[in-house]
C-alpha cells in the first residue's frame, strides 16, 4: 500500500524505457519493414539480421566512428578541456571567469538542433572558419567533405564541454583549501599538486562525468545528421546514424533494430561498469 | 626519482618561479580569452546573420541592418504553431515528469522496503540509457501501439524518458526536507498523501522548479525524437520545422534560419538563467550529481 505512489512511474517506464529495449530485441529477429508486405506481417528470421551485420562492412567502420567520436570529443576534448577550464578559472579574477564561462555554456544551453547548424555555418567551406583562416592567408579545405569527422568531432567539443566544465567546479569547490596549501608549503609545484592532491580528491567525479559524457555522445544524432548526414558516403556515419538509414532510408526496421540493440548492449556495458565502481563508496 | 626527491627539487626551483608569476598569470587569462572567443564565434554568426540584409554562413559585421528575417518567419504556418507545439509537448511533459516523480520519490525517501535498492537501481540503470539511439525500435513499437503521430504519446514518452534522472534528483532534494515536521502532521492524523502534499512539496519547491525546468528544457531543445514520431507539420515542434528552413547542400535562407533558431532558443536561455541565477546553478547540479 505505502509503494502505491510509485505504480505510474513503474507503468510509464515499463512502457517508454523496458517496452522499446524488450521490443529491438523482439524484432531484430524479424524482417520487419518500413513499408510493403513485411511491414504489416513481418516473418521471422531468426539470426538473420545480425549475421547480416556481421557480414556488413559498413558495421565495423560505423563502430569504429563512433569510438572515434566518443573518444575524441568526449574522452579527450571535453573532459580534459573542461578540467582545464575549471582549474583555470579557480586563478584568474571573476570577470574573466564569468564570461568565458558564460560563452562556454551557451554552446550547452542553445537548443541542438540550433548549435547543429551554427556548427554547420562555422565549418561550411565558406564559412567562418575559413574566412578567419583566409585571414591569416590561409585557403581553409572543405572541412564537412574532405574532414568530416574532425569536423563533428570539434563541433562536439563546442557543444558540450560546458556539462564537464560545471561538474568539475562544482567538485574542485568541494576540494578544502587548506590541502593545497599545505602542499605548497612543502614545496608541492603546480603540476605536483594537481597530479598527487587536486585529482585523486575529485576522482568520484571524474568517474562520474566520464561516464555521463559518453552515454550522452554515443546517442548524439543530430549534430551530425545535420552536418554531414553521415557522410560523404559513410565517412561520418556512427552507430545512431548507421541504424537511421538502415531503417528510414532503406526501409529494414529489422536490420534497424539490430544495430540498436548493439547501442544498447555497449550502453549496458557502461552503465554496469558505472554502477559497479560507485557501490564500494554507497556501503561505506 | 623518488617522489620526495621530485618535491625537494620543485622547492628550490619555486624561487625561480615567482618573478614570472605576472607572466603566468597574463598567460591564464590570455588561454582563457581565446577560448572563450572561439566558443562564441560559432554563435556570433546567429545573432549576425539574423539582422544581416544579404546574410551568409559567415560571421560578419551586416552590410545593412534589417529585421525583414524575423518578420519573414513570424507566421502562423512558420512558427507560432510549430512554438506552440513546442509549449504542449514541453510543458506536458515536464508536468508528468514532476507529479510522477515527486509521488515515487516519496516512498523512496520516507519508508524503508526491500523494494528500494533494486528500484534505485533500475533507476540508475535507466539514467545510462541512451534511448534517443534507438529510436528505430520506438518507432517501430509506436507503430504497432497506434500511437504515431499523437502529440499525447510523445510527450508521455519524452516525461519517461527523463523520469529515471527526475526521480533521482527528486529523492535526493526530498532526502534533505527534514522528517521531524511531517511526523508532527502524523501525530494529528495526516495522512502519508496529506503531508507530501501540504509540507514536503511547499518546502522542496526550488528543487521540484529545478527537476521541471531540467526536462522542459530537455524536451524543447529534442530534435530526433518529434523528428519520427511526429508525422503530420501541424502537429511537430519548432525543433523539427525549423529543420524545413535548412535545405542542406541545396539554397538555404540563412537569415531566416538564423532569425528563427535565436525565436526558438530563446525561452530556454531565459530558463536556464533563472535556474542558475535564482535558484543557484550549484544547487541543481547537486540534486544531480550527489547521492
Amino acid at each position: 500500500m505505502r509503494l502505491l505512489p510509485v505504480v505510474p512511474s513503474v507503468l510509464l517506464l515499463l512502457l517508454f524505457m523496458a517496452g522499446p529495449v524488450v521490443w529491438a530485441i523482439v524484432i531484430s529477429f524479424s524482417n520487419s519493414a518500413l513499408t510493403g508486405r513485411f511491414a504489416k506481417d513481418p516473418e521471422w528470421v531468426g539470426l538473420d539480421n545480425y549475421t547480416r551485420l556481421l557480414a556488413d562492412p559498413a558495421f565495423p567502420l560505423s563502430l569504429l566512428l563512433t569510438i572515434a567520436f566518443v573518444i575524441g570529443s568526449a574522452i579527450i576534448g571535453q573532459n580534459l578541456l573542461g578540467l582545464g577550464l575549471a582549474l583555470l578559472f579557480g586563478r584568474v579574477n571573476r570577470t574573466t571567469r564569468a564570461l568565458v564561462s558564460t560563452a562556454v555554456v551557451a554552446a550547452w544551453v542553445l537548443p541542438e538542433i540550433v548549435a547543429a547548424f551554427a556548427a554547420y555555418a562555422y565549418f561550411a567551406d565558406d564559412g567562418t572558419l575559413n574566412q578567419l583562416l583566409a585571414g591569416l592567408g590561409i585557403d581553409g579545405p572543405n572541412w564537412l567533405f574532405e574532414y568530416p569527422m574532425l569536423a563533428v568531432v570539434l563541433a562536439n567539443v563546442w557543444r558540450g564541454t560546458a556539462f564537464s566544465m560545471l561538474v568539475y567546479e562544482a567538485a574542485l569547490g568541494d576540494v578544502p583549501p587548506e590541502i593545497s596549501e599545505a602542499a605548497t608549503v612543502d614545496g608541492a609545484s603546480g603540476m605536483q599538486r594537481l597530479v598527487w592532491v587536486t585529482l585523486p580528491m575529485i576522482r568520484g567525479a571524474i568517474a562520474t562525468n566520464l561516464m555521463l559524457i559518453t552515454l550522452q555522445t554515443l546517442a548524439v544524432f543530430t549534430l551530425i545528421w545535420v552536418m554531414t548526414k553521415g557522410g560523404p558516403g559513410v565517412a561520418s556515419t556512427t552507430l545512431p546514424i548507421f541504424a537511421y538509414q538502415e531503417a528510414f532510408k532503406f526501409q529494414a526496421i529489422g536490420y534497424g533494430s539490430a544495430i540498436a540493440v548493439v547501442m544498447i548492449v555497449i550502453g549496458a556495458a557502461f552503465s554496469i561498469a558505472y554502477i559497479r565502481a560507485l557501490r564500494p563508496e554507497a556501503q561505506r | 626519482m623518488t617522489a620526495a626527491e621530485t618535491v625537494r627539487t620543485a622547492a628550490t626551483r619555486r624561487d625561480l618561479a615567482s618573478p614570472r608569476k605576472a607572466v603566468a598569470s597574463a598567460a591564464r587569462n590570455l588561454v582563457l580569452w581565446i577560448i572563450g572567443l572561439s566558443f562564441l564565434l560559432p554563435l556570433a554568426w546567429l545573432v549576425l546573420a539574423s539582422i544581416d540584409t544579404r546574410p551568409s554562413q559567415q560571421a560578419r559585421l551586416p552590410e545593412g541592418f534589417t529585421f525583414d528575417h524575423y518578420a519573414a518567419v513570424l507566421t502562423v504556418e512558420g512558427t507560432l504553431l510549430p512554438l506552440w507545439n513546442s509549449l504542449l509537448l514541453s510543458t506536458g511533459s515536464a508536468a508528468i515528469t514532476v507529479v510522477v516523480a515527486v509521488l515515487a520519490a516519496y516512498p523512496l525517501s520516507r519508508y524503508q522496503s526491500r523494494f528500494n535498492r533494486p528500484y534505485m537501481y533500475a533507476i540508475l540503470f535507466g539514467t545510462c540509457l541512451p534511448i534517443t539511439a534507438i529510436m528505430v525500435p520506438v518507432y517501430s513499437l509506436f507503430v504497432r501501439l497506434g500511437y504515431l503521430d499523437n502529440l499525447f504519446a510523445v510527450t508521455a514518452f519524452l516525461a519517461a524518458t527523463s523520469l529515471p534522472m527526475a526521480i533521482w534528483m527528486m529523492k535526493n532534494f526530498m532526502d534533505s526536507v527534514p522528517v521531524s515536521l511531517e511526523e508532527a502532521a502524523w501525530v494529528d492524523g495526516a495522512s502519508a498523501m496529506g503531508t507530501l502534499r501540504r509540507i514536503v512539496v511547499p518546502l522542496m519547491r526550488p528543487g521540484i522548479a529545478v527537476v521541471f525546468i531540467f526536462v522542459f528544457i530537455q524536451a524543447w531543445g529534442n530534435f530526433f525524437v518529434p523528428f519520427i514520431l511526429l508525422l503530420s507539420p501541424a502537429k511537430q515542434p519548432a525543433a523539427v520545422s525549423i529543420y524545413s528552413f535548412f535545405g542542406q547542400y541545396g539554397t538555404v535562407a540563412y537569415g531566416e534560419l538564423a532569425a528563427y533558431s535565436l525565436l526558438y532558443s530563446l525561452p530556454v536561455i531565459v530558463l536556464y538563467v533563472i535556474v542558475s541565477r535564482g535558484i543557484g546553478g550549484s544547487f541543481a547540479l547537486q540534486g544531480a550529481v550527489k547521492g
